[in-house]
């Protein structure tokens, strides 16, 4: 297992502005200031455009905010960096390479003996269940498979916090349910810090220890939720904790929260 | 015409039986088997094997009764070959009439053969026997009168063929032919030529195959088959080596940087259009006709497409991955040689596959300009003396090598890019 590394990030007020040719401008975040602890598991969740893409891409590194920083352990984010492991809706993989190089990717570019990668990446395929299907070719793996095979490749680089743009978007209701207690399980045993977006509110409340929920025009963080439900997930059925006394209550409510967002927008176009 | 129509007779003729005997032996499976909907449905219309034997039979088959070959049982009516004749009328200044009759040999081009002897007896009137020799497909001319008593005469002249009255610029059907007048007089017999084509026009396909055997071994105009073939496919490979060598870096950085993108763009574009063919007067007074100037045209040929299938490779590339490797630790370098290079290369495939092929057929019309070995140099040659077999076989020989690189080209691309449209 790979060792527990303390990490703090931290994000200072940061607001997003894109500036158009046409010479207006769209503001996709506004001050958004958040605090994750070591080990914190925390859910995104909010109606398409409320800027929660763009938000993860800041943390990660892609895009440059015009205004606040991302602090990780007392260090301000310039670009992506190793330390920032993100796994992506879909298509991330390299089709080109076995799973066994795909997970080892990270290692290997950073110049790990062979050796050392193939006893990681072992071990690996043995945590995300893939321990027979390290020498297949990734597209010969199925939706589910492949998403695993990206959380492992994540994980192979050992970083302070991982980053989930939706990563169980596209797979079926089964797959899915499937691959939220692999993340539960995985967020546990290694103690990562794990940001996750989401457009499926069960998730958001099964996963996040926090969750936010974000408004759009411009983005920003309209409520936060503290939830019982990703410690309670961890190692259970997860269909027993949708049972929780308070599980339905707290999606009713998010859900009409995301409902009145989405009607506002629906009415401001018209 | 005529071809076209039996061509499409012998299409519908073969469709029905096949579908009449298709209707109890073609097996029932395969998940297009039970399919009520084909019409419109792409993935149910598969290549019917028996269709396409059949039409490369019907080919050689038209082929082979229009040029009177011995490897097809049926021939359409070939061009009349032997011995035949017609009798002429004369008549004198004085309206007296006499009778001669021609004597005709009908022989085949490239083979020897004598004038008819004109037999001695019978000869009763002024006028007198002729001999004629002619060639399938030809016409032969003959003053008939030169040889009669008093032909030379003013008001002596011809009146009838056969019987039938002939004047000058008429004709007179006669056996195995057609007699036609000219108009000083003369006799023009030409032979009825039948449906056949002539060899000088299309060769029977067992000709073309024997040339190809004779030049396979002994060469045309001391150059072997092998040598002509193994020079086009040098210059090809040379010119799109170099091509790819220079296109495709070109390609990467005009895909990876906005200034590289921004300073080849127009002369890309501007390339891209113009056919290598119309290159071929400028390269030849640039690089002369030589190997310099092939290689240059073949160069140019495969350059741009190379270029624009790399620059498509790295647009290509799905940006999430780009994400994904950044994130994991990797270095520009390090993107480039295993994300943007691997990812660009089903791109790269397709366009070197174009670029084979354009090249192919560039370099068949440039030794057609100018070379002194190759595939377009030795039909061009052959054409100069009507050699129409050399010709067909080269123009085939040259289809079954391009042919055979498309295949070679597939072949390695499923074993260098197996991902390919899987992702």
């Amino acid at each position: 297992m790979p060792e527990i590394k303390p990490a703090n990030l931290q994000l200072d007020r940061i607001s997003m502005t894109f500036e158009l040719p046409d010479g207006n401008s769209i503001e996709a975040l506004k001050n958004i200031s958040l605090n994750l602890a070591e080990g914190e598991i925390i859910s995104v969740l909010g109606p398409s455009g409320c800027g929660k893409t763009t938000l993860l891409n800041i943390i990660a590194g892609f895009l440059a905010p015009t205004n606040g920083q991302v602090i990780l352990k007392g260090q301000q984010v310039t670009g992506p960096s190793p330390e920032r492991g993100m796994v992506f809706q879909q298509g991330a993989l390299f089709e080109w390479m076995t799973v066994r190089k795909n997970i080892g990717f990270g290692p290997a570019m950073k110049g790990v003996p062979a050796a050392r990668i193939k006893e990681a990446v072992d071990e690996l395929l043995e945590i995300v269940g893939l321990h027979d299907y390290g020498e297949k070719a990734v597209y010969e793996l199925s939706g589910g498979m492949q998403q695993r095979v990206a959380l492992a490749r994540c994980l192979a680089n050992d970083p302070d916090v991982i980053l989930m743009d939706e990563p169980l978007g596209a797979l079926d209701a089964l797959t899915r349910e499937k691959m939220q207690g692999l993340i539960l399980k995985l967020w546990k045993e290694t103690g990562k810090t794990i940001i996750l977006i989401t457009h499926a509110v069960e998730e958001a409340l099964l996963i996040g220890k926090r969750l936010l929920v974000m408004a759009p025009r411009p983005g920003h963080i309209h409520k936060e939720y503290r939830l019982p439900f990703a410690d309670l997930g961890v190692g259970s059925d997860l269909r027993e904790i949708k049972k929780h006394a308070d599980f339905n209550p707290k999606r009713e409510e998010i859900l009409s929260m995301i409902w009145e967002m989405e009607e506002e927008i629906m009415g401001r176009k018209e | 015409m005529l071809i076209l129509i039996l061509y499409i007779s012998i299409f519908i003729l073969a469709y029905v039986i096949y579908k009449a005997i298709a209707r109890f032996t073609v097996s029932k499976i395969g998940f297009n088997a039970r399919k009520t909907v084909t019409f419109g449905d792409e993935s149910a219309v598969t290549s019917n094997r028996t269709a396409s034997i059949i039409s490369i039979i019907a080919i050689f088959l038209i082929w082979g009764a229009f040029t009177g070959s011995k490897t097809t049982p049926v021939h359409v009516p070939g061009p009349f070959v032997g011995e035949t004749s017609f009798v002429y009328t004369a008549t004198n200044p004085e309206n007296l009439t006499a009778e001669a009759r021609v004597h005709i040999r009908v022989g085949v081009m490239g083979q020897d053969f004598k004038t008819p002897k004109v037999p001695d007896k019978g000869q009763t009137g002024f006028a007198r026997d002729d001999a004629l020799k002619v060639y399938a497909w030809r016409s032969g001319l003959i003053r008939v009168q030169n040889n009669d008593e008093g032909g030379r005469v003013e008001g002596y002249r011809i009146t009838a063929v056969d019987g039938k009255p002939i004047a000058p610029k008429q004709s007179v059907e006669v056996e195995n032919g057609v007699v036609n007048m000219t108009e000083k007089g003369s006799l023009m017999f030409v032979p009825y030529a039948g449906w056949q084509m002539e060899p000088i026009w299309l060769p029977a396909p067992e000709s073309v195959i024997a040339r190809l055997v004779e030049i396979f071994f002994d060469g045309y105009q001391n150059v072997t088959l092998a040598e002509n073939i193994g020079w086009s496919l040098f210059r090809v490979f040379m010119g799109f080596a170099l091509g790819s060598l220079i296109g495709i870096p070109l390609g990467y950085a005009m895909g990876l940087n906005d200034w590289f993108r921004g300073w080849f763009d127009p002369i890309v574009e501007f390339m891209r259009p113009v056919p290598p063919l119309a290159l071929i007067p400028l390269v030849i007074i640039w690089f002369g006709i030589w190997e310099k100037g092939k290689i240059s045209l073949l160069f140019l040929a495969a350059l741009w497409i190379m270029t624009i299938s790399a620059r498509a490779g790295v647009s290509g590339v799905n940006i999430a991955k780009v994400h994904a490797a950044y994130s994991l630790g990797a270095s520009k370098f390090q993107i480039l040689m295993h994300v943007i290079m691997p990812n660009s290369l089903p791109e790269i495939f397709t366009g070197a596959r174009v670029a084979m092929g354009v090249c192919w057929g560039t370099v068949v019309a440039a030794e057609l300009v100018a070379a002194e070995k190759g595939a377009g140099k030795m039909i061009i040659a052959a054409s100069k003396f009507q050699q129409t077999d050399i010709v067909i076989m080269g123009i085939i020989m040259i289809g079954v090598i391009g042919f055979g690189i498309d295949i070679l080209m597939r072949m390695a691309e499923k074993v260098i890019v197996p991902w390919k449209g899987k992702s």
